[in-house]
Parts: structure tokens; sequence; C-alpha cells
């Protein structure tokens, strides 16, 4: 919370100051009011002088008016400042969300950050604001009107000071029991929501099974933990207004009955009640703002808490220094260990040597490490111990835009945006539209998009549900291909092709890439054994590295693989 | 869904419509209602008394020192405690009170929605998004909730408050009330100017706040990607355009709507300023006591507060009919048909399917399916192959009737399946789908999800022939892990293990398999062959796969195009006639 207010508020101290002061002057215009009634009845009129009384009416207007004016231009002034700050805010996060390593993601969670990114900051949003209204309004009002009061008439205003630690004490009373109770309600709420989502996503399992009334049954129970926790929150949290409104009106009796009193031995005047029953109202007032505004911190300082947390990651996978030296391989994994969790390795002493334009096939069992070997040669994880070089330098040596120039890469499950196909194969790098034409092209993507109306221009959903799974597939492969990479990485990105299409693409790549490094990961043997040399991993190691004939001589795995795919008989 | 064309003059009639329902909610609880609206009431009418009472009270202290008549204060201080306390304790009860009746109308809600959900054709989620599904059932209702629980009673109260305090006003000093002549249409204009001008704004600054939601979620699960290829700026600047609009769209709302505190405000001081004015000036001619001016200033503030809330409660009363018509149409959804009169239940199943001339399409004029015959003897397998799209899982949408054809027959064991139950229909076969579900509760629960009374020990048999064993046992609470968010933290083809071995404990005499392995890589398929060999044995299945190892032994393999079947046959049959079950297979070693 400091973090926030010290950096990103600070630019706008001379802003909210000027409207603090604003919002000060309009406050005590406020205030006003009440006092200049318990003159006018008190003081004028006695002195039976009507023009006067119009002139103190007038002056009420007045300072009605000017309240309106104040208070509007300092709200405007606030909101303005709440805007500029969000923005600033939520661009450092983004920013900083997109450099965070790999690891620092994983470590967050992709929906925590998500979270982090949008309801955190709103809440922010909503705070900065809020607090510049009613932060300076609240307490002015509050101790204003208890000043004031004091001014008028000091043995009266004790009654009222009396009662507001009682009020505060029970307003803070209940809101502590009434936080934690909506905490749980939200929690039943989370888990109403899923088991919806259950229902709905697994709709047809449900119905093969006919377990609808287990279902039914299941969602009765969680509806009705639901309906419990919310009236247990809500029946704690109405007991907030009868109890201040009983204490007000307590409070106002109880100023009538030492006031009368006061009055009897000619120590105050009536006028002076009739304010007082005003000023309290007020008092109370600002008392309820104040208790919204600290329900409103604590919220927003949790808010605060968790983007300042993701804002101070410490910088991960420094640029390190090194020489480059000459060797004849182009990409070298020497004796390669690797873990997520830092516990069981991931990958484990894996060397092996590819030459510029070889093709390198990895296969291998779900878990086995095929992926990370990729995340490993593009630095979106550093190894833990050996060497990575790429021409001769240390990968963490190259600067990330240099390194992450030299690829053209489809991760498993990768991503298309919402945008038209063409935009998600530029993917902003300002591509020429022959360059974007012939990567759809070799991709074997141009025929569906010819067949789409819109062609190229055609616009995705998020996340190209509009796609089928080898649509996306394709178009991903062209994003890839576009920018004519050094390195071209495929990890599972044909499962969805049909075999026909899978072959198709492959023979496209020997013809239009051959000066390209190629790395594909498959599980289908059938996509990988045409390559120069085909790794195959099990469970972090290497248990076999050859062309496709020697593997099939050598390595058990393999040949364990090939016959289940294709039949040891006919590919021998 | 496609919205009505927007016909102006049935919306009323529409809302009518939505209001009775709402209505019929609440009858259901008749005594509540009426104790609430009784009490209500009661409560207000006595706070009403208060400020009377302070005006006596007021008087009785008089102006002038030593002339205070002590009893009548005490009487009158004494009175308003009482009526002030009762108030309290009433207006608690009664907030209590709504809290159990709209808690009671709620839950019924939504087990009306969840029941009606859970009856639907399978065809209503495919057409429908889960995220709009799931705001029914938990926004809306939340909405319709909140209005029901708040603003009835706050309708209520403000009509009693406003009229209460109006007449109070007006025994008080007649002339007095002409003030609001004034101050009255002046603060409902300003409300309605406010309403219309700030609606439509919130609107936007919720819409864009969705958008940048939207975008935030698409390019953070994308992160990877775009750190790839270095498009951290690019995707910066696009992010940096989203949150302009919406941080902008946010201030526009608050332009205006930071004018509302100040201008009811102003309203209210206004009156003040007024009251005062003339109140003094009437007391001075003699026409008003001093205890009266009090009463009356404390009236006209609880008579121009509601006023100022009402335009508030009107267009929250809006967004809940508009919530409850959302709900309504759901509850309204056609179920799925009911079986056929005299339906039967199929007890021993043999397994012979038979589909003759079967026409079908999800939508009338897109036939996905034209032409469709095909027999599967009892214990045979048929592979259906082709490419995406080709309708391969319509066929078992079909078998299992999640839809039912256009036209043409379908029998099981000879009798037409729309004369059999669905439940008996379904629980004829075990299934695999592509698509693992995996729902919260235990790995137990999940692997015996359709077998009831299933022990432990079956499971763990299960499990293990579908090899899964080993790594339950490897979970922090075995077969007790509550696996959550749809079994996060576990790989898909662990997943798909899982669901295997749900299908190995049914005992179900037809198997369909629609790319049961296809997460499962090639060792691990090759372990649970075996078991897949013991799950399919005796049974006839049907089996969609990529992997054309999986489907050469099949009995018979459906080769599908277009939707319809293009060659039939067995593998050597098929291979020796060299169609487009030849070319597939032979692309695998291109």
């Amino acid at each position: 919370m400091k973090k926030i207010f010290s950096v990103y508020l600070r630019p706008y101290i001379p802003r909210m100051s000027v409207g603090l002061l604003i919002k000060f002057t309009g406050t005590i215009m406020d205030l006003l009011l009440p006092w200049i009634l318990s003159y006018l009845i008190d003081d004028i009129v006695p002195r039976n002088n009507f023009p006067l009384i119009l002139w103190w009416g007038g002056a009420m207007i007045l300072c009605a008016v000017a309240a309106l004016v104040t208070n509007i231009v300092a709200n405007r002034m606030a909101s303005r400042v709440a805007q500029l700050t969000t923005r600033a805010v939520r661009h450092d996060l983004f920013a900083k969300i997109s450099e965070l390593s790999c690891r620092q993601v994983d470590g967050f969670g992709i929906p925590s950050l998500e979270s982090r990114l949008t309801t955190d900051t709103y809440n922010i949003h909503q705070m900065i604001g809020m607090m510049q209204r009613m932060g300076v309004r609240a307490p002015i009002l509050l101790l204003g009107g208890i000043l004031i009061t004091w001014m008028l008439e000091p043995v009266l205003s004790l009654v009222l000071i009396a009662t507001l630690p009682l009020l505060g004490g029970i307003i803070f009373y209940i809101s502590r029991k009434g936080v934690p109770l909506y905490t749980r309600l939200q929690q039943g709420v989370d888990a109403m929501v899923r088991t919806v989502r259950e229902n709905i996503t697994g709709i047809r399992v449900i119905k093969a099974l006919s377990k609808t009334d287990y279902e039914c049954a299941r969602f009765s129970s969680v509806n009705g933990e639901v309906v419990r926790r919310e009236k247990k929150a809500g029946i704690t949290m109405s007991l907030t207004n009868p109890v201040m409104n009983l204490m007000l009106n307590a409070g106002l009796t109880a100023v009538i009955l030492v006031g009368a009193w006061r009055v009897n031995l000619g120590l105050t005047q009536p006028g002076k009640i009739l304010a007082f029953l005003t000023y309290f109202t007020i008092i109370l007032n600002a008392l309820m703002s104040i208790n919204r505004m600290f329900m409103m911190y604590s919220k927003g300082s949790a808010s605060a808490a968790r983007m300042v947390e993701v804002l101070e990651t410490p910088e991960d996978l420094r640029l390190r220094d090194g020489v480059s030296r000459k060797e004849e391989a182009y990409i070298v994994f020497d004796h390669v260990t690797f873990s997520y969790q830092k516990k069981e390795d991931n990958l484990n002493d894996l060397s092996f040597r590819l030459k510029k334009g070889e093709s390198l096939g990895i296969i291998g069992a779900t878990g086995s490490g095929k992926s990370t070997v990729v995340n490993l040669l593009m630095r979106l994880y550093d190894a833990d111990s050996g060497e990575i070089r790429i021409g001769g330098r240390r990968v963490d040596t190259i600067p990330p835009e240099a390194l992450h120039r030299m690829f053209g890469v489809v991760f498993q499950g990768d991503v298309l945006f919402g945008d038209t196909i063409a935009a998600n194969i530029d993917f902003g790098r300002g591509l020429s539209r022959e360059q974007i034409t012939h990567a759809a092209e070799c991709a074997q993507a141009k025929e569906f998009i010819d067949g789409l109306p819109d062609g190229l221009e055609h616009r995705l959903t998020a996340k190209g549900t509009n796609l089928s799974g080898g649509q996306k597939q394709r178009i991903l492969v062209a994003r890839a291909l576009a920018a004519c990479p050094d390195i071209l990485v495929l990890d599972d990105s044909s499962s969805a092709l049909d075999y026909h299409t899978d072959a198709r693409l492959r023979a496209a790549l020997r013809e239009n890439f051959e000066d390209t490094t190629t790395i594909i990961i498959a599980q289908r043997i059938s996509s990988v054994m045409q390559a120069d040399h085909i790794l195959v991993l099990d469970e972090g190691r290497a248990v076999g590295y050859g062309t496709h004939e020697e593997l099939m001589k050598t390595c058990e795995l393999y040949c364990e693989i090939g016959r289940s795919q294709i039949g040891g008989d006919e590919v021998a | 869904m496609p919205k009505q064309p927007r016909g102006l003059p049935e919306k009323p009639k529409d809302r009518k419509q939505v209001l009775r329902r709402l209505w019929g909610y609440l009858c259901r609880h008749k005594g509540m209602v009426a104790a609430a609206l009784l009490l209500t009431l009661v409560s207000n009418l006595l706070a009403l008394i208060g400020p009377a009472l302070s005006g006596r009270a007021i008087d009785a202290i008089g102006v002038e020192a030593g002339k205070v008549d002590f009893p009548l204060v005490f009487y009158y201080c004494g009175w308003m405690l009482g009526f002030y306390l009762v108030s309290s304790i009433l207006s608690y009860v009664l907030s209590v009170l709504m809290i159990h009746l709209s808690q009671k109308v709620v839950f019924r809600m939504r087990e009306d929605v969840f029941q009606k959900l859970a009856r639907l054709p399978v065809s209503f989620f495919d057409r429908h998004q889960t995220g709009d599904i799931v705001s029914r059932i938990s926004y809306d209702i939340d909405t319709v909730n909140a209005s029901l629980s708040n603003d009835l009673l706050q309708i209520a109260t403000s009509v009693i408050t406003v009229v209460g305090s109006f007449a109070m006003m007006l025994r008080i000093s007649p002339v007095l009330v002409l003030v609001f002549v004034v101050t009255v249409p002046a603060s409902i204009l300003f409300t309605r100017y406010m309403t219309r001008k700030v609606r439509p704004l919130f609107r936007s600054r919720s819409v864009k706040l969705g958008e940048l939601n939207g975008y935030v979620e698409e390019v953070i699960s994308g992160q990877k990607t775009a750190k790839a290829y270095h498009r951290e700026a690019y995707f910066l600047k696009h992010f940096d355009a989203k949150n302009d609009e919406a941080v902008d769209a946010y201030y526009r709302a608050d332009y205006y709507g930071s004018m509302t505190g100040p201008s009811v405000n102003f309203i209210n001081n206004l009156s003040l300023a007024f009251v005062s004015m003339f109140g003094a000036v009437l007391f001075l001619l003699g026409h008003l006591r001093l205890g009266a001016l009090s009463s009356f200033v404390l009236y006209s503030r609880k008579f121009s507060g509601p006023i100022n809330e009402i335009a508030n409660i009107v267009s929250e009363l809006q967004s809940a009919c508009a919530a409850a018509e959302r709900v309504f149409r759901l509850i309204d959804e056609e179920p799925e048909p009911a079986d056929a009169p005299g339906a039967a239940e199929l007890e021993e199943v043999r397994g012979d399917v038979e589909m003759t001339h079967v026409r079908f399409g999800y939508l009338p004029d897109k036939i996905v399916i034209h032409d469709l015959n095909l027999h599967a003897a009892p214990g045979k397998l048929i592979a259906i192959v082709g490419p995406t799209g080709a309708g391969k899982t319509t066929l078992i949408n079909l078998l299992m009737r999640f839809y039912d054809p256009n036209s043409g027959s379908i029998r099981l064991d000879g009798i037409e399946i729309d004369q059999v139950t669905r439940r008996s229909l379904r629980l004829s076969y075990a299934m695999v789908l592509q698509d693992t579900w995996l729902f919260s509760g235990t790995v137990h629960d999940n692997i015996a999800y359709g077998k009831k009374g299933a022990t432990r020990a079956d499971v763990i048999a299960a499990a293990k022939a579908a090899h899964v064993h080993s790594f339950i046992s490897r979970l922090p609470q075995g077969y007790d892990t509550v696996l959550d968010g749809g079994g996060m933290g576990i790989s898909q083809g662990q997943k798909q293990l899982l669901t295997i071995a749900r299908a190995m404990l049914l005992d179900a005499r037809m198997l369909i398999l629609d790319e049961a392995t296809s997460n499962v890589d090639t060792r691990t398929e090759l372990r649970i062959q075996e078991a897949m060999r013991t799950l399919m044995a005796g049974k006839t299945c049907f089996v969609i796969a990529h992997r054309l190892s999986t489907i050469r032994s099949a009995d018979t393999i459906l080769v599908v195009k277009d939707g319809d079947i293009a060659e039939q046959g067995n593998h050597t049959q098929l291979m020796q006639s060299g169609g487009i079950y030849a070319g597939l297979y032979r692309s695998q070693f291109q």
C-alpha cells in the first residue's frame, strides 16, 4: 500500500492537495448551514428583523451553492487522479508481468496474475477515488461537527461525544465479525459455480451414466450451504443499522434532556438544541462513511499488497557475460540437468549436437521432458547445470531479443488471439503480405483459409475457438514459419492433423526451409522418423539418439513405440 | 441465443409477466410477506412519531430560563426512547425476516434452474456458452435476490416515510410545506436527468472493464508465446489502448456520477435554508411554535431522502426484472422430450446395433449425415475413420440419443431406440471421450461415479487395469485426494486414464471410445492395451481413433467422408481396394 501511495500518487500530490483544499472548503460550507440555522433562531428572530432573516437565509442558500460547486469540482479532480493513477499502475503491472520469467509465472499461477491485473487494480481505482472523496469530508464533518457543537454548547456536546466511542465500537465489532462471514460466503458461491460448470461440461457423461438425480442432489447441498452462509452473514450485518439508529436517537433524547436542564438554568437556548439535532445526523453519517472507508481501505490494501508482490519480484534470468567459442555444431546441449520444482530432475545429463540445417525429432512419453528441452533452449528457464550453446554462444549470454528472434516456435497447446488470421500470423512483426501468404501455404493452411469468406482477414475469436484443432495448428505453424527463422521448433503441433496433411507439411518444410534447423516434438513416430537425429527421452534421460533405422535396431523403447504405431513388420 | 426482434409494444406485457412469476415465488411464503409488510408499516410509523415527540419536548423546554416543565420533558423523552427502541427492534426483526424470505426464494429459484438444466437436451449446451449459463444461476439470481431483499422494503419504507412525513409536515404547517413545491420537482427532474445521462455511462464502464478482463485473460495465457516471439512491447501497446478505454469510461461515469452526492446534498441544504428562513418568519408572526419548527426540520430531512432514493430503486428494479427474465427464459427451455409412452426398459442387451437410412443435421438446412447404413453384430469392433468434421462424433450423438435423427431408424437388438427409455439405453453403453471430464470430488468418487456401491477394492482394481494405480498412490491422500477445478495439476493423459478406469467399472454391453487414448502417450497406451482388450472383450465396440494401429484389428472399418460412408470393410479388404483408407494408411510412412 505504501508503495502504491509513494510511487504512483506522488506525481499527483499538488493536484490532490488543491482538490482536497476545495473539498475542505465545501465541507466547511456544509457545516456552516446548521450553525446559521441556530443563529437565526436564537439571535435574529428575537430581534424581529425581517430583512436580516432574509439576509441570513440568503447566506444559507449561498453556502449550499458553494458546497455544491466545490464538492463537484473536488470529486471530479479526485476521479481524474484515480484514473491517472490506475492507468499507470495497470501499465506497470502488465509490463512487469510480461517480463516475468516462466518460472515466476508458474509460481504466481496464471489465474492469480489475471485477477491481480483486473480485480485488484479495479479495487485500487475505487479506493483511490473514494478515499479522496470521503477521506477529507468524513473526518472534517466528524471533527468539525464536534468542534462546532463544542463552541455552541460544550456540555451538550459532551453528551454527544460520549455516545461516539460506543457507536464506533459496535460498528467496528460487527464489521469485524461480518467480513470473515462474507469470505466464507464467497467460497460457498465458488463451490456452487464450480458444480454448475462441471455439470455443463460433463453433460454427456452425466446423461450417459443417468446421474441426473445424483447431480441434482449434489447441487441442492451446495445451494443449501450458500443459502445458510448468506443468511448468517446477512443477519449479522443487518444488526448495524438498527443499532446505529437506536444509538443516534437515544443520544438525541439525552441531548434534549440535558438541554432542558441547561435551558432551565439559563445556560443555553433551545435554538442550540435544534442545531444540535442536525449536527448529530451529520456526525453520524460521517461516522458511517469512516466505517465504509475502513472496509474499503482494508480491501484496497489487500489488493495493493498482491500487486506490489508482483511489481517487486526481482528480475530473473539475468544476462551473463561470456565469450563465444568457435565450434562446428550450431545447437549444443552439454550435460544439461534441470528440475522445475528443484526436487526430481526433469532432465538429467542431456547432451546432443545439431549442425545448422539439420533436424531433430524428440519422442517420448508424457512427462519425459520433451518440452523442457525447448524451454531450456529458448531460455524460458535456466538449466541447473551444464551448458546450452547456439552458434557457439551460451544462451544465457545472448540478449533475449536477439535470442528469441532466431526462433519460430509452436508450443504445445499454443494460443491464437482474437484478431484476424493475418494478424495472428504476423504477430505484430510487420511482415509483408507475401511472407504471410507463403507461410500459410507451407503450413498447409492456404486451402482452408481460401475457403473462408474473408480469407486471411477472417476474424478469429479469442483462443481461436471458431476453428477446428487442425486448423488452429496450421495457423500456428504458419506463424512460426513466417519470419524465416534460423531455428524452427514444433512442439506437438501436428497431432490434430490427419496423416495426409501432416506428411504434406513435412514435405513443404523440407523443400522451403532447408537452411532452418528444425526441432520437432511428437508422439507419432511418423512425424519424426525422417529427422536427421531422433532423441528418445524416458523420464528425463536420453535412452536413444540416432536415426530411425539405427534406433529401430538399438533402442528398445523406440521399437516398442514403432511397433505399436505402425506395426514392426511393415517398417523393416 | 439470438435476441427477439425489438417489439416495443410487447415489452410491458413481458415485464408484467416477469413480475407475476416473481410474485409467484413470493406467494409460497404468504405469511412471511404479510408479516414483513406489517412490520415495515409499524416500524416506520413509530419512527415518524419520534420527531413529533422531540418537538413537544422542545416546546416543553420553552425559551426562557427557569420555566422548563421538567415532568413534561421527561414524559416526552420517555416516550421517545420507547418508540425508538421498539422501532429499532422491529426493523432488525424485519431484516432477519426478509433475509429468510429472500433466501427461501433464491434457494427455490436456483433449484428450479438447476433441475431444468439437468434435464435439458445436450443440444442446448452445444448452443450456449458455459459462462452465460453460469452467470444466470449466480449473477442474475443474485441481482433478483438483492432486489427482493432490499428494494421491496425500501419502496415500502420510502412510501411510508414520504407520505407520513408529508402528512406530519402538513399538520405542523401547511404554509411551510410550500417550500417543497420548489425542491421536490427540482430533485425529481435532477434524478431523472441523472439516470438518463449516467446509466449508459455506467453500462459502458462495465463493458469496457469486461473487455479489458477478456484481453488480459487472453494475453496472459499466451504469455509464453509472446515471450518466445519477443512481442511484449506489442502486447503492452494493445493493453495500454484497452486500459485507456477502461479508465476513461470509468472517469466519464464518475464525472457525472460524482455529481449525485453533492447535488442531493444541495437539494437537502436548499430545503433546510428555505425551511429555516420561512420558518423563522412564521415563528415571528406567531404562526409556528419553536418545537414545531424543530419537528418540521427533522421531517423535512426524512422527506427528501427517499425521493432521491426512488430513482435508484427504480433502476435497480429494472435490472432485477431483466435478470429475472433471463432466469425464467432458461427455466422455460424445452426439456429433453419425454420417453415415448410405454417405452420399454432394456434389460438383457445383446448389443446388436443397426442403422438404416439415417439422415441428420444439427441445423435443418445443414445436413451432416445424408444416408447412413450400418450393422454392428454383438461383440464386434467397429472402427470409424475419417478427416475432422466428417461426422464421426455425430454418430455417437445419435447412438446415445443425445440427438434424434431427422429420418431413418436406429435399432438396438431389433427395437427402435426411441421406443426404449433413454436411461436404459444410455446405461447399456460405457464410453470414454476425448474431452475427459472429472468433477471436484475424491479420486475414488470420480472412478466409482458410474457404479453405485462400488467398493474401494473395485476402484483399485479398475485403476490398476487402467495403469493409474501407481500415479494415484503417489498423490498426497491417495484415493481420497480431492480433485478440484477440473482436476488441475493432473496431466491430460492421466485424466484420460482416470476416465478409462471409470469406464472399466461399468458393466455395459456396448462400448464407445471416442479418441479415448488421444492424450495418452504411446508407451502408456501400449501398457493399457491389455486392459483395453479386456474392457472391449465380448462388447460391441465403436471406436474413433486417429492412430491407425488401433484400428487395424477392427471387424469393420467405416471410412466416413462428408457425412456418408465412403468405404466399409476390414483392414485387408480396404488396403486391397486402394481407396481413401489405403491412402490415409500409407501417408503415415511418407
